[in-house]
């Protein structure tokens, strides 16, 4: 295992147990989250992988601490959460990246923030800004990024936190397949550096497979954890590995053949989101 | 901006074409306002109208004239005066509207019933309420931009991207900072969008308070404003110099948009990047 001197060992472990989450009220309710546990187990990388619109990005939202659940715990090494925090970070979906600040100051802002506009936190900003490969984007505002740009200056604006746990809600979604691929090597290499517990939800089997410690597959609405699949093909991983990898293969038609029977019980449910990723999936498979 | 550029700007097809356009409405005008005396036969409308050759030298013998520069400065004043009291007052009203739901209850009901009435409506009462006659009309002027810029911060304000806050928020910042740094610089373009708005009707506001007020308590004459230069002129039966007002508030609002415009291109640099 490469670069174990700077593996953090401080234990950040998340506990999600029989977890409840419904939106609206009366006969209206729907319910989002039934009965849902799982862990996010310290220093490794948990993928969670479901048909989309199953509610992966409502337990973002709980577990970061937006909302609270209905029922159940989330607890962080063992305290419950009550709110937001910067032990938690979230990056988002869509860029959320502030439209009105450079990338430098993108990069500055949790430590400005928090009072922390050191010089020590200047020099960590510049650092990251070269290990993403923006020194020369330093000044330049998001719109002027193209999107993996984007993405890299989001994970720089985490990382300078230092986080406990780095969430990401399907970070790479709307990029084109290659820069993608680039994006996955790039933060898989980034994960490898320092192995800090890391939970990364995508509805990409393959992004998932390549990324995964261990991989969380769910249900159909409303989520709970279907299938806990660990991923033990070593690290560092490259792209041809996974492709041309006859273990990683049968993981993935393991993982095909699950969400396939939870994305037909919503096809039956008649929703469009599921046709979306049948079609997408008979693509694939054929 | 380089000399090459003032000149590409200055020479460019698009500036032509704006040249020549003002060039051929002001020789059709010239032409209608002196049918009767070229054609033997009266224009509809046109004819009625002072020719732009006279509306020049009129306006020719107003440039040396400091009451007719009085009017442009009591205009400007009023302007001036009622679009930064709606600046100062609207901005923070709208902001505190959006991030405070309490308040947003109680005031936004009330809020949306005046906001429907004219300024104008307000003139007589104005009048009747306000101690001297150049605080009515500043008042009224006030309100012009009043309703637009609190309208469109609230709206700016109320539809930030969620994430935004989010993001800040797990990134450990508080209320203030958010406010800060958040909400008020992506409420910025709105804020500038209602000023612009504002300003516009601030002008139209202004010209007409002038003229239904009498010009205001620094007497008769061209030391009332634009709009009553313009109401002056009327009861003076000088034609010429109704047009004369007339393009000098079409500049004064050109001047005063303009300048809030590169203000505001100043304020979001980054909206120019997109």
């Amino acid at each position: 295992m490469p670069n174990t001197a700077t593996r953090i060992q401080d234990a950040s472990e998340i506990v999600v147990s029989n977890v409840f989450k419904s939106y609206g009220a009366g006969p209206f309710a729907k319910e989002v989250v039934k009965d849902c546990s799982f862990t996010i187990e310290s220093n490794k990388l948990t993928v969670m992988i479901g048909p989309s619109g199953c509610g992966k990005s409502t337990l973002i939202q709980l577990i970061a601490g937006f909302e609270t659940p209905d029922s159940g715990n989330i607890t962080m090494n063992g305290e419950p959460i009550t709110g937001p925090g910067k032990d938690r970070l979230v990056l988002f979906q869509e860029s959320a990246l502030f439209p009105w600040m450079t990338t430098y100051d993108n990069i500055m802002y949790g430590p400005r923030a928090r009072g922390e506009d050191t010089k020590e936190s200047a020099d960590l900003a510049e650092f990251l800004l070269s290990k993403v490969g923006l020194e020369a984007f330093r000044d330049k505002y998001p719109p002027q990024l193209s999107g993996g740009m984007q993405r890299r200056a989001e994970l720089a604006r985490a990382m300078i936190n230092k986080p406990e746990v780095m969430i990401l809600d399907e970070p790479f979604r709307g990029l084109d397949n290659m820069s993608k691929e680039l994006m996955w090597e790039y933060y898989a290499g980034l994960y490898e550096e320092d192995r800090n517990t890391n939970f990364f939800v995508t509805t990409d089997i393959d992004e998932a497979i390549f990324l995964a410690d261990r991989l969380l597959i769910m249900t159909n609405l409303p989520t709970s954890t279907r299938e806990v699949i660990e991923i033990d093909i070593p690290r560092p991983r490259k792209i041809d590995d996974i492709v041309n990898n006859a273990h990683a293969n049968e993981i993935k038609k393991e993982v095909m053949t699950l969400l396939h029977e939870e994305a037909m019980k919503s096809f039956s449910g008649g929703s469009k989101a599921a046709a979306d990723f049948l079609d997408a999936y008979s693509k694939r498979a054929g | 901006m380089t000399m090459t550029k003032l000149k590409e700007k200055l020479f460019s097809r698009a500036a032509l074409r704006g040249i020549i356009a003002i060039f051929i409405f002001i020789a059709l005008w010239e032409t209608g306002a002196r049918s009767e005396q070229w054609f033997g036969y009266r224009f509809p409308f046109l004819g009625l109208v002072p020719p732009p050759s006279d509306v020049a030298a009129s306006w020719g013998g107003l440039i040396g004239d400091p009451s007719y520069w009085q009017s442009w400065y009591m205009s400007f004043l009023r302007v001036f005066g009622g679009f930064m009291a709606a600046v100062v007052i609207g901005i923070p009203l709208g902001l505190f509207m959006a991030v405070n739901k309490t308040f947003y209850g109680m005031a936004f009901p009330s809020f949306e019933v005046l906001r429907p009435i004219p300024p104008l409506a307000w003139v007589p009462a104005s009048i009747i309420f306000w101690p001297t006659q150049e605080l009515s009309i500043a008042f009224v002027t006030f309100l012009g931009a009043f309703y637009t810029i609190v309208i469109n911060v609230l709206g700016g304000a109320r539809s930030i991207n969620k994430q935004f806050l989010q993001a800040a928020q797990s990134m450990g910042a508080s209320q203030w900072d958010i406010f800060r740094r958040i909400v008020l610089p992506a409420t910025l373009p709105s804020i500038v969008v209602g000023s612009a708005v504002g300003m516009g009707i601030t002008w139209e506001v202004v010209v007409a308070a002038e003229m239904i007020s009498g010009g205001g308590s620094s007497g008769g004459g061209a030391g009332g404003g634009l709009g009553f230069f313009i109401w002056s002129s009327y009861v003076g039966g000088s034609y010429e110099q109704i047009i004369v007002g007339m393009i000098s508030i079409g500049i004064a609002g050109y001047m005063s948009s303009e300048l809030l415009r590169q203000l505001g291109g100043f304020l979001t640099p980054w909206l120019k990047t997109r």
